[in-house]
């Protein structure tokens, strides 16, 4: 109330800023993918299909997954079938590497994150779920979901 | 001095704050306890729950007949049995397993139903504890919690339970393995969708010790919360560590008011 408005014209103005600023980062395509493949050798679709419907990816803990043949799949996530039209490869990608760069409260595992990880048992211990080149090949079999 | 009003809504407000710090944190908590109350029973298939309500199906029955074996068996150097302390079981400890995990002041801890077997056995029988998970322990353990079939999950916290409550009540929600989930990612979160072929449950433990059929065989609460542990790709507590008896602490009260199923059967 006792605020003279040259001071609020200045609050106006940071807080303008701080939206326009915002408003870049969510539209900047580098913070909603990873445009750069993991890899030299390019993701193979067969392969990937392997990785998202075995037990290396295990997706279909979570996801219903069309073309893997199972009968019984998850529904933690969202159905998977024509993901390939809505996202791009690299908003893909970022997706498997770490969704929790997206959303911090995602339930989905990071498949290629190992730091910030607590109590790892033994075994899995500074190793990622899956190995770069399985993150190219799920992605390259996510892509043909059209 | 203060004009009367405000002595009153400062008397008031004192009380208020103090009321808080009685009630707070469990009250604060209450939102996290799923609604409405569900037992792991009622997502399980109609066979499973069939071979639980059936006693002569019920496979966990045999645990039960071996624990009233024991319960009548002198042991240790004391040459006493259960029953000579405890008499019938049907009476004396019908109720207890609705209680537990409890306070021991002797022990200075949180004790569950299988801790307090082996007190009795160390401090009364003078006889050697039992070994967690043992085919004894798991015999005594289930007949005790048989007695109160039925009876609801008290889940209390009174003042004594209350750090181990906080804890247990933090554990559950802290991400931990590879997998980077939480207890409350899968039980409060997605309770009722499914993980593979599997209806995710609230997870409670008022079955426990229940005949997993994945197991051959029956287990403690404990082994089936490593079970999740071992799921996430987490480092496995183990048996009787702090960590597990807080959330069992944790779980009593999530899941106050549900009834005893022991011995529970689950896939
Ligand atoms: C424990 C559960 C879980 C597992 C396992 C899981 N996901 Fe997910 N996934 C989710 C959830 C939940 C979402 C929704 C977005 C969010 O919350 O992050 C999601 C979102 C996605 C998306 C974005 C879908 C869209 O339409 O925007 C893709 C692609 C995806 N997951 C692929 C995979 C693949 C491939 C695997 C295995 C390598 C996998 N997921 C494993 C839970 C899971
Ligand atoms: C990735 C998902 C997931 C996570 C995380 C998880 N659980 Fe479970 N839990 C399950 C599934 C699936 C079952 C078996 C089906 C059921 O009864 O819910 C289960 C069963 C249980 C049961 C037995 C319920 C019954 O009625 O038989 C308890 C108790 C339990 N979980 C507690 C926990 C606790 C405590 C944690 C954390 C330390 C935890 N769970 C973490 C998926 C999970």
């Amino acid at each position: 109330m006792g605020r003279n408005p040259r001071s609020l014209r200045l609050v106006a103005a940071v807080a303008l800023a701080a939206i326009v600023a915002g408003c870049a980062a969510g539209v900047r395509s580098a913070s909603d993918a990873l445009d750069t493949a993991l890899t030299a050798t390019p993701g193979d679709s067969a392969r990937g299909r392997e990785v998202i419907a075995g037990r290396d990816g295990n997706c279909l803990l979570c996801h219903e997954v069309p073309r893997t043949g199972v009968r019984f799949m998850g529904n933690l996530g969202p159905p998977l079938a024509g993901v390939g039209a809505r996202l791009t490869p690299g908003q893909l990608r970022l997706r498997l590497v770490d969704s929790k760069r997206l959303n911090p409260e995602s339930i989905m595992p990071s498949y290629y994150r190992i730091e910030g990880l607590v109590q790892v048992a033994a075994a899995y211990r500074g190793k990622t779920v899956l190995s770069a080149q399985q993150i190219e090949d799920a992605v390259a079999f996510l892509v043909s979901l059209r | 001095m203060l004009p009367r009003s405000l002595r009153h809504a400062c008397a008031l407000a004192c009380l208020f704050v103090w009321t808080c710090t009685q009630i707070g944190p469990v009250f604060a908590a209450d939102a996290e306890r799923p609604s409405p109350l569900r037992s792991g029973i009622e997502f399980t298939s109609a066979d499973v729950r069939s071979l639980q309500d059936d006693d002569f199906q019920n496979p966990g029955m045999l645990w039960v007949t071996r624990g009233e074996e024991l319960w009548r068996v002198a042991a240790g150097k004391s040459g006493k049995s259960c029953a000579d302390c405890h008499q019938r079981a049907e009476t004396s400890m019908k109720g207890v397993a609705a209680r537990y995990p409890v306070y021991d002041a002797a022990a200075g801890d949180v004790v569950n139903l299988e801790g307090r077997i082996n007190l009795c056995r160390t401090h009364r029988q003078a006889a050697k504890p039992l070994v967690y998970e043992s085919e004894n322990m798991l015999a005594l353990t289930t007949y005790v919690a048989h007695q109160s079939r039925g009876a609801r999950v008290e889940g209390a916290v009174p003042t004594e339970l209350r750090a181990s409550f906080e804890r247990g009540r933090e554990r559950y929600r802290k991400r931990i393995g590879q997998m980077d989930l939480a207890c409350t990612h899968c039980h409060q979160q997605n309770w009722g969708r499914t993980l593979l072929a599997q209806t995710i449950s609230q997870g409670h433990g008022n079955a426990y010790p229940a005949y997993r059929l994945e197991w051959q065989s029956l287990g403690s609460l404990q082994r089936r919360l490593r079970a999740c542990y071992f799921g996430v790709r987490a480092e496995m507590p183990p048996y009787q560590s702090p960590e597990l008896l807080d959330l069992e602490v944790y779980l009593a009260w999530r899941g106050r008011g549900l009834t005893i199923e022991t011995p529970g059967v689950r896939r």
